[in-house]
Order: C-alpha cells, then sequence, then structure tokens
C-alpha cells in the first residue's frame, strides 16, 4: 500500500497541472490571465519571507560554524546515549527544528557514514521524516503577515516535535530491534 | 519567545567563536548564509507564483469552494473560528494534502496563502489567532505519508529497502501530531477562560 502511495504521489503534481487548467477552462475562467494574476501574488509573498530566511540562517550559521554546536552536542552525547539513543543522531535531532536543509545534510551524513541499514540511519531517517522545521515555518509563516505576537504555537510546535523524536526513538527500537 | 532563541543562537556563537580565537569563521559564515537566503528565495519564487497562479485558477472556477465543501464537516471541527466557505479553508486544505503526499514544495506557497487568509479574520492584526496556531500546529508537526526526500536519500545511499521507514515515519508522526493537537486544544481552552475573565 505504501509503495502505491508513493508511486501515486509521483503523478500528483502533472495530475493536478492537468486538472486545474482543463476544468477552469471549461468553467470559463480566463486561465492565462487568472495564473499571471495568482503568480504575481506569489512572488509578492516570496520576497516577503526573504528577510526572515536570512535571520534565521545567519543565526544558525553563526552557532553552527562557530563551535558552539558542537560543544552542546557533546554536552548531551553521555546522557541521551544512556536512554538508548545513538550519538550520531544527536545533531540532527537538535537542528531538525531549526533548518531543514541543515538536518537533511545531517542526515545524509549519517546514511553515508553508518549505513541506511543501520539502526542509527534507520532513527535518522524516521526523525528526519516525522518531525519539520518548526521554528523556521512559523516565523516564516508569521511574519509574511506581519504577526509578531506567536501565541502558543512555538512551544505546541517544540513539543510536537519532541514527542516526534521520543516516538522515534521508541518506535525504531521497537520495530527494527 | 523567537527574539530570545535568535539571540542565544548569535550570542553564543560569537562569545565561542572567539574564545576558541576563530573570529574570521563568524565573518565567513555571515557571507555565505546570507547569500544562501537569498539563494532560497529566488528557487521559492518561481515554484511558489507557479504555484499560486495555477491556485487561482482552481479558486475561480469554484474547485477549492467544492473541495472545501467535500471536507468542510471534518475540518469544521478542527478550525471552529473559520466560516465554513471561507477561502482560507481551501488553502489550509491543499497544504495539508501536499504535505500529507510529500510534494513539500507545494505545500509552501499554499500555507502561506492561507495565512494571509486567516489573517483577514483577525481581529488583532499583530497577534496570532487560536485558528493560526491549529494550522501551524497541524503543519509543522507534518502529517507525513510519504517522506519523499528521505526515501530518495536512502535510495542514493543504496539502501537494501528505502522505503522500510514509511511505517516507522507515519507512527512517528502520529505521536507528534497527536500531542501538538492535544496541546493547541489545551492552551485554547485556558486562553478562552482567561479572555471570560476578564
Amino acid at each position: 500500500m505504501f509503495t502505491a502511495l508513493s508511486e501515486w504521489s509521483i503523478w500528483l503534481v502533472p495530475a493536478l497541472l492537468g486538472l486545474i487548467p482543463l476544468y477552469g477552462y471549461w468553467k470559463k475562467v480566463p486561465v492565462f490571465e487568472t495564473f499571471v494574476e495568482g503568480a504575481e501574488e506569489g512572488l509578492r509573498l516570496a520576497w516577503r519571507i526573504l528577510p526572515y530566511s536570512l535571520a534565521i540562517f545567519v543565526a544558525v550559521g553563526i552557532f553552527r560554524d562557530s563551535g558552539a554546536f558542537l560543544m552542546l552536542t557533546n554536552g548531551l552525547r553521555y546522557p541521551l546515549e544512556a536512554t538508548g539513543v545513538p550519538g550520531v543522531v544527536i545533531p540532527l535531532m537538535l537542528v531538525r527544528p531549526i533548518s531543514g536543509n541543515a538536518s537533511l545534510a545531517l542526515l545524509a551524513d549519517v546514511l553515508r557514514v553508518h549505513g541506511p541499514d543501520s539502526l542509527a540511519g534507520r532513527l535518522a531517517s524516521t526523525v528526519q521524516g516525522s518531525t519539520d522545521t518548526t521554528f523556521y515555518i512559523l516565523s516564516i509563516y508569521f511574519g509574511s503577515v506581519g504577526i509578531r505576537k506567536f501565541s502558543y504555537a512555538l512551544p505546541v510546535g517544540l513539543l510536537g516535535d519532541l514527542a516526534g523524536m521520543v516516538g522515534s526513538v521508541i518506535i525504531c527500537r521497537w520495530f527494527f530491534g | 519567545m523567537v527574539n530570545l532563541i535568535w539571540l542565544v543562537l548569535v550570542a553564543a556563537g560569537v562569545v565561542v567563536a572567539a574564545a576558541q580565537g576563530n573570529p574570521q569563521a563568524i565573518s565567513q559564515t555571515v557571507a555565505v548564509s546570507t547569500k544562501g537566503a537569498v539563494e532560497l528565495a529566488i528557487d521559492l519564487a518561481g515554484i511558489m507564483a507557479f504555484w499560486t497562479g495555477i491556485m487561482r485558477i482552481a479558486e475561480r472556477s469554484g474547485m477549492v469552494a467544492a473541495l472545501a465543501r467535500v471536507l468542510a464537516p471534518v475540518v469544521q471541527l478542527v478550525f471552529p473560528e473559520v466560516p465554513r466557505d471561507h477561502p482560507a479553508m481551501g488553502s489550509m486544505l491543499m497544504n495539508i494534502s501536499a504535505n500529507l503526499l510529500g510534494v513539500g514544495g507545494a505545500a509552501t506557497p499554499f500555507g502561506l496563502r492561507a495565512m494571509r487568509e486567516l489573517q483577514q479574520l483577525n481581529p488583532r492584526p499583530d497577534t496570532a489567532t487560536p485558528s493560526m496556531c491549529t494550522f501551524l500546529a497541524i503543519n509543522t508537526t507534518s502529517i507525513t505519508l510519504v517522506p519523499t526526500t528521505v526515501i530518495a536519500l536512502r535510495t542514493m545511499t543504496k539502501s537494501s529497502n528505502p522505503t522500510e521507514i514509511v511505517v516507522t515515519t507515519i507512527l512517528a508522526t502520529l505521536c507528534s501530531t497527536v500531542v501538538a493537537l492535544t496541546l493547541d486544544r489545551f492552551f485554547r481552552r485556558r486562553q478562552r477562560l482567561k479572555r471570560v475573565e476578564t
């Protein structure tokens, strides 16, 4: 069933792309002009999120390249390994809520060094797939509409990620032994 | 909270770099990461303009409204403040579907659009509404059925079974989504009670 789903997801984009304009034409929508009008709105949105991604990229970069990140990882290694988390997955877990590209790079590194079929490789894959860049998404999404008070969205998202990671560890250990 | 996290990341980085006598790391990083952000914006601009263009057609033809009508009973339970036929419903549904199927590139344009439409219902434009918080709780814990990027990476590194992590990913995603939605309900209720008291 899952392989069928991934097969199907490849067809999603072409299907949408065929279906929506044809249906629009049938409903007498001026498809070209409407597309251009919508595209202009998209361009404005992409431009508006630039300052937010810039702020986050720089902060994450400084934290990582200064060596502060390595210190944090080393500090957490012993207590986490005692609870059954492979040490090599810790950097990925720490970075995951903040930067999607950085965590993807860390996943690639774990897969390359330890192999995709090791416990570390499977756990890293599960963590990457089941959680998201919460911190980044919130600042971009709220930033794009000018919201500065996030209410309770950040703790909810980060605790959700934490639950996903704890769940990943338990499920992977149980599933892959 | 965001202010604090951002400050800690920057300040801790600068302090550690200084302590290790490695100040040039900072200026290098600043140059590289600002360039990265601009490149991302340019990459995103194309795909984003494309999907918002397609979405505009879907919306004007009445397709989004039809989809939203079908799913309205379920979505209304989760977003009680959003009117049934509001355009935000359609955008949120498209965003969630795109995430579900692992079409990440398509999800962001729909998500940002949903935020703009939710903002129209916001009585205090600088503060997040409960609907926004719920939407982002669902979005950030990303209900994913097909983690396409991860499967691609595993295939590239020659896994004997690249899709074996799909089941564990769905189970772990379920953990994060259930916890986030439960917390969201809890905070919602608390906020409502607070408003009644004052």
